[in-house]
């Protein structure tokens, strides 16, 4: 090995690089960028304004943040449903002017005045829902006119009422709680604002309305085409805004009393700005509580800080501004990008090297030899059938296999011409075994470990496992269970060929070649799921070694063939019996001789096994060359071979001319005849073996003869 | 088969808005006392004059499917800044130029961050006016009025001259409508304008650079802010940066809809300006003489904006074929 080799395979070794993908695949990424700004901000205003993060100053903070909370919740919500609404500002000033003047002026209690601001929100919102949701005006040019239009009204109603407004002949103690309690030293607002934000939290996550929500700013057309009612949904957006911002104004009001003519002037970019900064995306579908809070805390530290800082006028909103383009600027382009970067930063190739590929030219006295023995063979179902990875035969002969369409297809005993759909599971049935009950136990990609009672019902086994200490992805749930045999004990050993990808994808992990894959052990006493051997190369067969303490699986990128212990004195060791085969293997079964039969379901070519040794090779033909074109393993010729547990080939069959049985993944020996299934073929293929037990059957073999006999 | 309703509509925006001007011409003639006096109505015409130029930059926007909210931003800092400048000794020609290359600076900054970083216009618009005016008061100019004393040359008969009895500001207005008409009707550019607001995608599969285009179109209407700031300068002998937090820019695109300029894009000529500026100024100089405060001026500009726009949306349906997700 070169000293390059070594460096490459240190690197890949140390270095994870696909952490990054997933990091990346996360949803929580999005408030990942919001939050480092946060902590930015922080320690950089704590170590420029002396005194930054001091009680009283938090307290200040605390307030003027519960105003502001109020009013980005409101503005989530329209933002969510792919509308925006700019009229908060003036609604804001005209319910703080309302709510002094029915206090100072017409002396009501806290019982009307709180229903009647709240309503008087809500009031001119519904005028905002009403143009924008019903006659379908442009939102931000609409609220920009209600903008401009309820600044008129506060303008014109202070210029008439302001005096009266202003203060109060007799105090209100009440209204003066308002604005100045604590609870737990904070004050009352803030703890208002976060009971009001758990609760729209669940609204927006847990419950119907937000659903919607998600649904109209994410697609409108679809929302309206599954009969949502889009206008009324909108419309309800507003109505919600205006509430809350009045809410946010009674607060205010009650705490300042203050009837300036400066009141909510420019709050609509200040709560834009924290709305955006903390996630929330224009145009809608993407929003949260979270987000919003996160924004308004760095917006409302940043004015404070910089008030703070006795800059000049004008800084502050030169910053705002500044804050509010930057914000912007990275939602629009993370939200059109962050598909690209994710398919292009997912595929992380790693350095593998896979020893010498013995020979298998006709002549090379090799024990894999190409022969044509396989042309003899006879097809079942031939293109009636999609995708047919494992079959199995039961004690009646019948034949089981899976279809790419979701079901478990039987052929009828003894010529199999006839089939019928035995059950429809609804993903594709890949390994298959029958249990001591002569119930079909089913792994199904994408879905997990099934069994199919005898009254044809699927019944879910297995579909997660323990999730393991420090992975990122969830690693619980099952992506693509593959093929299952069971221990005389009954436990279920099953393979998972890869956590990184789904079925459909499956041969993407091939330019990865690190052991992405495991072994899982079901256990039918407690209906518990382990995981006993992680980061395997795509494990793909496993059948028991028949002494009852073992079992035997191939490795598909690997191109081996191991053996684990699960009992007895070598539990828990593994060995490998044969490290280097000339192709990628599949399943592997019993034989009747006490053998094992292996389907090889693609040949190993010399330029992909030099691109495993070129991990930053692959990587940049991921990111440089469209899929179509990516270099993959052959799928193309596949043969079939015998070994003992030794690792000593003993015979080999090949359909040479590629034509039949282009790739085999599955064989199932029965009754001297050898059953060949293929993940990509239109067939099965029945080949007999000459000088096989005519007999033999592997369901016998497992389980003894028919109960009841 | 025509009804009466499509009649109706199809006797076009601009012919409504000029009809609905001569009623409201004759009305106020009648009504209000020194309404149709010659100095009144040259008054009228100067006033509305600069309000005029703006809804031309604007106009060349909207035609272009943009929307440009910092134009009287643009107008009042970059021209406050050089009279600040020229304040502090600075020869005035100099003074005016670097205000320019400022003006046209913050258009090509809004262009850059609508056609490159994709960002709706509307929105990068409004928080540029607010990053405008925050630097403006934070670093471009010292007072909020900025008087404008000594001699500044040739430029002060911009603002105050007039040729035949028609005030300089009137005249400016008609001769850069007509440099407009010209660039949007007989050029190329002007020819993509009008695509681009059309159909984007379409133009840009077409081969259009639609995003030098875009840099383009805001880096002018920053131009004509200026020139409309400088014009407006000259008359009042002052710039008042209050203005960039006033509800003007709502006034442009008001003058700018009511003409009839379709907000989706694409529609809509110099020819609509004039009509628009011509009724909104009638009826701003009508509420004035009616003693109308500015407030409730607000609360009534801001209900036609709104009936404008209604109408507006009824007239030119927005396109979903070509209508963006986020276009809000």
């Amino acid at each position: 090995m070169s000293a390059r080799e070594a460096y490459l395979r240190w690197r890949y070794r140390l270095f994870p690089d696909h952490v990054v993908g997933e990091i990346l695949s996360k949803n929580w990424i999005d408030n990942a960028i919001p939050f480092m700004f946060l902590a930015i901000a922080v320690a950089v205003f704590s170590l420029i304004i002396p005194n930054f993060l001091t009680i009283g100053s938090l307290g200040t903070m605390g307030e003027l943040l519960a105003e502001y909370l109020f009013v980005a919740i409101g503005m989530t919500l329209v933002l969510k449903a792919g509308g925006i609404d700019l009229s908060v500002g003036s609604v804001f000033a005209l319910c703080n002017f309302c709510a002094l003047y029915l206090v100072n002026a017409l002396g009501m209690p806290l019982i009307v005045v709180i229903p009647a601001i709240l309503a008087l929100g809500g009031l001119v919102g519904a005028i905002n829902g009403f143009l924008v949701g019903f006659l379908r005006l442009r939102a931000f040019l609409t609220t920009l006119v209600t903008l401009i239009l309820v600044r008129a009204i506060v303008e014109l109603l202070s210029l008439n009422f302001g005096v009266n407004a202003s203060y109060s002949e007799t105090p209100v103690p009440q209204w003066d709680y308002l604005g100045a309690a604590q609870i737990l030293g904070m004050p009352l607002s803030l703890v208002v604002a976060a009971v009001v934000a758990l609760l729209t939290h669940v609204l927006m996550t847990r419950m119907r309305f937000g659903w919607h929500l998600s649904a109209v700013g994410g697609s409108r057309r679809s929302a309206y085409n599954i009969g949502l009612p889009v206008k009324w949904i909108v419309a309800q957006t507003y109505i919600l805004s205006g509430v809350f911002t009045a809410a946010g104004a009674l607060f205010y009001a009650s705490r300042l009393g203050s009837i300036g003519g400066s009141v909510g002037v420019g709050l609509e970019i200040v709560i834009l700005t924290a709305a955006v900064l903390g996630g929330n995306s224009l145009g809608g579908g993407r929003g949260s509580v979270a987000k919003a809070i996160i924004g308004t805390v760095i917006v409302v530290m940043v004015t404070n800080a910089l008030v703070r800082m006795g800059l000049r006028t004008g800084a502050s909103d030169l910053v705002l501004g500044l804050i509010l383009l930057v914000a912007v600027a990275i939602d629009v382009k993370w939200m059109k990008n962050r598909l690209k970067v994710l398919n292009r930063a997912y595929v992380s190739p790693t350095y593998f090297a896979l020893p010498a590929c013995p020979p298998t030219a006709e002549g090379s006295g090799s024990p894999y030899e190409v022969n044509n023995k396989l042309a003899t063979a006879q097809p079942i179902g031939k293109g009636e059938l999609d995708g047919p990875e494992d079959i199995i035969l039961d004690e009646d002969d019948n034949l089981y296999c899976g279809s790419r369409h979701g079901d478990v297809i039987r052929f009828f005993a003894p010529d199999y011409k006839k089939h019928e759909v035995y059950v429809h599971i609804g993903g594709h049935p890949l390994g298959m075994a029958f249990n001591q009950d002569r119930e079909l136990v089913v792994c199904v990609g994408g879905m997990g470990l099934y069994k199919v009672t005898k009254d044809r019902k699927p019944v879910k086994l297995s579909d997660e496992t323990n999730r393991s200490l420090f992975s990122i992805i969830d690693d619980s749930r099952m992506r693509l269970a593959d093929d299952l045999d069971i221990a005389p004990d009954g436990r279920i050993f099953f393979s998972e060929a890869t956590i990184r990808y789904e079925i459909h994808d499956w041969v993407l992990d091939a330019l990865e070649s690190r052991g992405n894959g495991r072994i899982i052990c079901y256990d039918p006493r407690d209906g518990s799921s382990r995981t006993i051997l992680p980061k395997l190369q795509f494990p793909n067969g496993i059948t028991m070694a028949g002494d009852g303490e073992s079992f035997l699986f191939a490795e598909t990128w690997g191109c081996r063939i191991s053996r684990y212990w699960f009992n007895g004195p070598r539990k828990g060791q593994t060995e490998v019996v044969i490290p280097d085969l000339p192709g990628y293997p599949d399943n592997i079964n019993k034989a009747s001789d006490g053998t094992f039969w292996c389907a090889i379901l693609g040949m190993r070519s010399p330029t992909f096994d030099l691109a495993q040794r070129m991990p930053q090779f692959r990587r940049r033909m991921v990111y440089r060359v469209a899929s179509d074109e990516w270099m993959y393993p052959n799928m193309n010729s596949g043969c079939v071979f015998k070994f003992d547990l030794d690792g000593k080939v003993l015979d080999v069959l090949w359909d040479r001319d590629g034509i039949k049985h282009p790739s085999i993944t599955s064989i199932r020996e029965h009754k001297g005849r050898l059953f060949l299934g293929g993940l990509f073929n239109d067939r099965i293929g029945v080949y007999d073996i000459p000088g096989a037990d005519p007999e033999w059957t592997g369901i016998r073999h497992y389980w003894g003869g028919k109960t009841g006999e | 088969m025509k009804s009466g309703r499509d009649a109706i509509l199809s006797l076009n925006q601009e012919q409504m808005v000029i009809a609905i001007s001569a009623v409201l011409f004759v009305l106020f003639s009648i009504l209000l006392d020194g309404f149709f006096r010659i100095s009144n109505l040259l008054s009228l015409l100067q006033s509305v004059s600069i309000l005029g130029i703006l809804a031309i930059g604007m106009a060349v926007v909207v035609i272009g499917r943009g929307i440009d909210l910092t134009m009287v931003a643009v107008m009042v800092f970059s021209t406050g800044w050089s009279f600040t400048l020229f304040a502090g000794g600075m020869q005035v020609e100099v003074a005016l130029l670097l205000g320019l290359l400022l003006a046209v600076a913050f258009g090509a900054i809004n262009g850059f961050l609508i056609a490159y970083v994709e960002i709706p216009a509307i929105f990068a618009t409004l928080a540029m006016a607010t990053v405008i005016s925050g630097l403006g008061r934070f670093a471009l100019v010292s007072s909020e009025n900025i008087f404008i004393s000594g001699d500044v040359g040739w430029f002060a008969s911009l603002g105050a001259g007039a040729i035949a009895a028609v005030p300089m500001p009137v005249l400016l207005f008609l001769v850069i409508s007509c440099i407009a008409f010209v660039a949007l009707r007989l050029t190329r550019y002007g020819a993509f304008v009008y695509a681009i607001g059309d159909n984007p995608l379409a133009s840009r599969n077409s081969g259009m650079p639609i995003r030098p285009m875009t840099v383009l179109m805001y880096s002018l209407a920053s131009l004509v802010a200026f020139c409309a700031g400088l014009i407006m300068a000259m008359t009042v002998s002052s710039v008042n940066t209050k203005l960039a937090s006033s509800t003007m820019v709502y006034d442009i695109i008001l003058v700018v809809v009511i003409g009839g300029i379709g907000l989706a894009g694409g529609k809509g000529s110099i020819r609509n300006v004039i009509s628009g500026t011509v009724l909104i100024g009638l009826l701003l100089n009508g509420l004035t003489i009616m003693n109308v405060d500015y407030s409730a001026q607000n609360i009534i500009k801001s209900l036609i904006l709104l009936l404008a726009i209604i109408v507006d949306s009824l007239l030119n349906p927005r396109d979903e074929q070509t209508a963006q997700q986020g276009d809000i």
